[in-house]
């Protein structure tokens, strides 16, 4: 749809364009179209920089620029060169036969490539002919381009027909378009002018790189700008270019090079032209990179926003912290104001006015404090923490308020003091609980004083008790000695007396009476009485003394009781009782002190033959398994013994007849000696009685000696 | 009883109680024994040395110098130590009987002592003595008390 009217698209290919260029050169009737055609070819062939063609016009009196390459808009403007001004170099080159070279300026002439080399050839149609016009090219040297000279030698034969064809008017309407356009190329926005449908008519270069794409163009290339073409007739056919006034609008369009979004401010207006209709004047502003400007500002816009509210909400958070922590905290300045301070720090330094004077004095005497305090980090320098202990009040009640603050700075990057960060904890309890524990120590010492002087007390009870023991063993022992000695002084009275009695009774010296033999009878057998008396105290003295020793020995149980049986045969034929001895089972035979339990055995079975006026006696041996003990039980039909009197009879000195003329004899000491004796061997004596019924003493002895 | 033509055994009686001491002296006497006294330790080892008893009583509770005493001397002394020795003690305690063996008694005698048993003791003794020294020259060695 759109196609390009300024110029034709060259194609590459040296010999073929070549032969193309020639062909057109020679079919063409149109000078100018000729001229640029073969300026454009020259350009793109030769690297020539820059080329003009200057004609006469109809009056032969001007040059006229009809085509032009790499030459400034200003130049062609500039270009005017009069025929007749025979002294200019430029008449004079045309009027050469030969092309004529000029160097680089500047020059002191108008020409419109001056600052390179550059040849001039004059167009004729032969040698012999004026020539009508020029080819100016730019070139590296004196020698002139081959394809220059080709070019100049093609032009000149169409210079005549081109005169004869064409209207100098034309040709001047064809410079001023050539004018417009270099102007219109020099702008970089893309200009594009169409018709009201959107058809193209003119673009500049820039547009062409947008909306046309060459012949050999990549398939992407000529997508792209289908596309753009597509996009610009659809924003122009909207009702925007109705209007008469430019219209503003987005336009967003590919680049076909780089296949990335361009975006354009279109600006659209209509030109009206009375020869030719309603034209569309087009002009696109590239705007991407203001749009890309205006995302990264919003961008940076939105960031800020953002880091704001986090700031916000850190802040808010903080506070929220501080104002959490149940100790006051203060921050203050380099000049010791207040800068922030949590809610339990208000209550001290900041109080409401409605709170009244007191309250005022309060916190302006606790502010006073702060200041003093935490000039010590103020003024000392190195230091950044101090602790110490600060006496505030609280300002509403009056009361003391001993607290500990610590204060602590904080610095700049710059190593500035910026702030003074102070931390007050109320020492109240911790006074209160020291005191407490000054209490409780003071209680703990008193407590320990009392116990260690009641140790001390019991330490000296248990010496005077040691003493007292002492003293009891070393009196036990002079009583166990007094008693030996009693014995031992009562003896030998006794024994003069037994002695002197036995004497007179052997008739030693002389006949003894009947009455006289009596008597002597009951001295000798009180005496002996007493000699028992005396024997028995001595065997308990011996036995609490603990120097009665043990002479162990293993023998047969019903042998001894068959020995004590002989031994009193005597009394039991006195008796009339019947006295038999049985075992009960197998028995074991028993290791103890042959000697003591006879002397025990001789003992129960003497009194059961005392105190059974009649009936029997009779001696029991037993094991018994389970205890491992032997048992010799003595049972007689006798007096009894009443319950409540049982544990008596085994005291010292105790018969249950308890006159001092018992009418059963015996020193009253034997059960209780027995008794001793079987709890010396490890045994015990059991007693079992009814009073009329007879009584049943039971000695029990281990088998075997218990070790201990 | 000893018989007339023989000369009857001395026994020398050492007991400073002279009630016991007469009585026991009295006894042997009745009993047909010869009996000489000492009170103490030092006089019956004089009376031992002088008179040479056949047997000696030993109460061994003395004065001036007790029974155990008198009687190691003697048994030291070659002239007395073959003259068997009774003790006699009124302390019934291990310890006397022990103490009395040591001192080199042959016998030992419990006050109270009945006359009678000690003039038994008295004869046992001297009977193992008597066959003692007729069987010296056959065997060196006693059949023991």
């Amino acid at each position: 749809m759109l196609r390009s009217a300024s110029r034709a698209v060259q194609l590459p290919g040296d010999v073929d364009s070549k032969l193309a260029l020639a062909e057109f050169l020679l079919t063409n009737v149109d000078f100018q179209a000729s001229a640029r055609r073969a300026i454009d070819w020259l350009a793109s062939h030769t690297g020539v920089q820059q080329v003009v063609v200057a004609v006469e016009d109809a009056t032969a009196s001007q040059l006229l620029l009809v085509a032009e390459h790499g030459v400034s808009s200003a130049a062609i403007v500039d270009f005017s060169l009069s025929r007749d001004d025979g002294a200019h170099p430029l008449v004079q080159a045309m009027a050469s036969v030969e092309p004529t070279f000029f160097d680089h300026g500047p020059h002191s002439f108008r020409t419109p490539i001056d600052s390179v080399p550059f040849h001039v050839i004059p167009l004729r149609s032969d040698d012999a002919s004026p020539a009508h016009g020029i080819l100016l090219a730019s070139a590296v040297g004196p020698e002139l381009h081959p394809e220059v000279a080709w070019l100049g030698r093609m032009l000149s034969r169409q210079v005549d027909r081109l005169l004869s064809r064409h209207t100098v008017a034309e040709t001047r309407v064809g410079q001023e378009r050539m004018l417009l356009y270099s102007i219109i190329n020099a702008v970089t926005d893309p200009i594009l002018l169409t018709d009201v449908e959107g058809k193209l008519i003119i673009a500049n270069t820039h547009a062409e790189k947008l909306f046309a794409a060459p012949e050999d163009a990549s398939e992407g290339w000529r997508r792209a700008v289908g596309l753009n073409n597509m996009l610009f007739s659809a924003a122009l056919s909207t009702s925007a270019v109705a209007q008469l006034e430019p219209a503003r609008r987005e336009l967003l369009l590919v680049d076909p090079l780089e296949g990335s979004d361009l975006l354009f401010e279109l600006l659209s207006s209509r030109a009206k032209d009375e020869r030719q209709g309603t034209y569309v004047v087009s002009i696109l502003r590239n705007v991407t990179d203001l749009a890309r400007a205006k995302e990264e500002i919003e961008e940076s816009y939105r960031t800020l926003r953002l880091a704001q509210a986090d700031v916000r909400d850190e802040r808010h958070r903080l506070d929220l912290i501080i104002d959490s922590v149940a100790d006051p905290i203060l921050v203050t300045d380099q000049e010791g104001d207040i800068v922030l301070l949590n809610e339990p720090a208000e209550r001290l330094f900041n109080v409401p006015p409605s709170a009244g004077e007191p309250a005022q004095r309060h916190v302006r005497a606790n502010g006073a404090h702060l200041t003093s305090f935490v000039s010590n980090v103020l003024t000392r320098t190195g230091e950044q923490r101090y602790r110490g202990e600060i006496q505030l009040s609280d300002p509403l009640t009056g009361r003391a308020l001993p607290v500990e603050g610590v204060a602590g700075t904080i610095l700049s990057e710059q190593g500035e003091l910026m702030w003074v960060v102070t931390i007050l904890h109320d020492l109240t309890e911790a006074i209160e609980k020291a005191k407490l524990y000054e209490r409780l120590k003071q209680g703990s010492e008193e407590l320990e004083r009392k116990v260690q002087e009641a140790t001390a007390d019991i330490a000296e009870q248990n010496e005077l008790l040691r003493r007292q023991h002492i003293a009891l063993e070393q009196a036990s022992a002079l009583k166990s000695q007094f008693l030996a000695n009693m014995s031992h002084e009562f003896r030998t009275p006794l024994n003069a007396i037994l002695g002197y009695t036995h004497m007179l009774l052997n008739g030693v010296t002389g006949v003894v009476t009947d009455s006289q033999r009596k008597s002597l009878t009951r001295i000798d057998s009180n005496s002996r009485h007493l000699l028992a008396l005396i024997n028995d105290i001595l065997d308990i003295t011996r036995i609490e003394a603990g120097r009665m020793p043990l002479n162990l020995s293993t023998f047969q149980v019903q042998e001894l009781v068959r020995e004590v049986m002989s031994e009193l045969e005597p009394i039991v034929k006195r008796s009339n009782l019947s006295v038999t001895a049985r075992t009960r089972g197998t028995l074991p035979s028993l290791k103890s002190d042959r000697q003591k339990v006879k002397q025990i055995l001789l003992n129960l079975l003497s009194n059961a033959l005392k105190f059974t006026p009649t009936g029997a006696v009779t001696i029991t041996a037993s094991y018994d398994e389970r205890r491992r003990s032997i048992a010799v039980a003595v049972r007689d039909t006798g007096v009894g013994i009443p319950l409540p009197d049982q544990t008596q009879v085994f005291e010292d000195f105790r018969q249950l007849d308890n006159s001092p003329a018992r009418g059963y004899g015996g020193t009253g000491l034997g059960l209780s000696i027995c008794r001793r004796l079987s709890q010396m061997l490890g045994g015990s004596i059991e007693l079992d009685s009814e009073p009329g019924q007879g009584s049943t003493f039971t000695l029990r002895l281990p088998s075997r000696p218990k070790r201990r | 009883m000893p018989d007339s033509q023989k000369i009857s055994p001395l026994v020398l009686v050492v007991e400073d109680y002279q009630d016991a001491r007469e009585m026991y002296a009295a006894y042997l006497r009745f009993s047909g024994f010869r009996v000489a006294e000492a009170t103490n330790g030092i006089e019956a080892i004089e009376k031992s040395v002088l008179l040479s008893p056949d047997i000696i009583l030993m109460d061994l509770a003395l004065p001036k110098m007790d029974g155990w005493e008198a009687t190691r001397r003697l048994k030291l002394d070659e002239r007395t130590q073959h003259i068997p020795i009774v003790a006699l003690t009124g302390h019934a305690l291990a310890g006397h009987a022990e103490g009395a063996r040591q001192a080199g008694c042959d016998a030992f005698v419990t006050k109270p002592c009945l006359p009678d048993a000690l003039v038994a003791e008295i004869q046992r003794m001297l009977a193992s003595r008597v066959g003692d020294r007729k069987d010296t020259k056959r065997a060196p060695k006693a059949p023991g008390r």
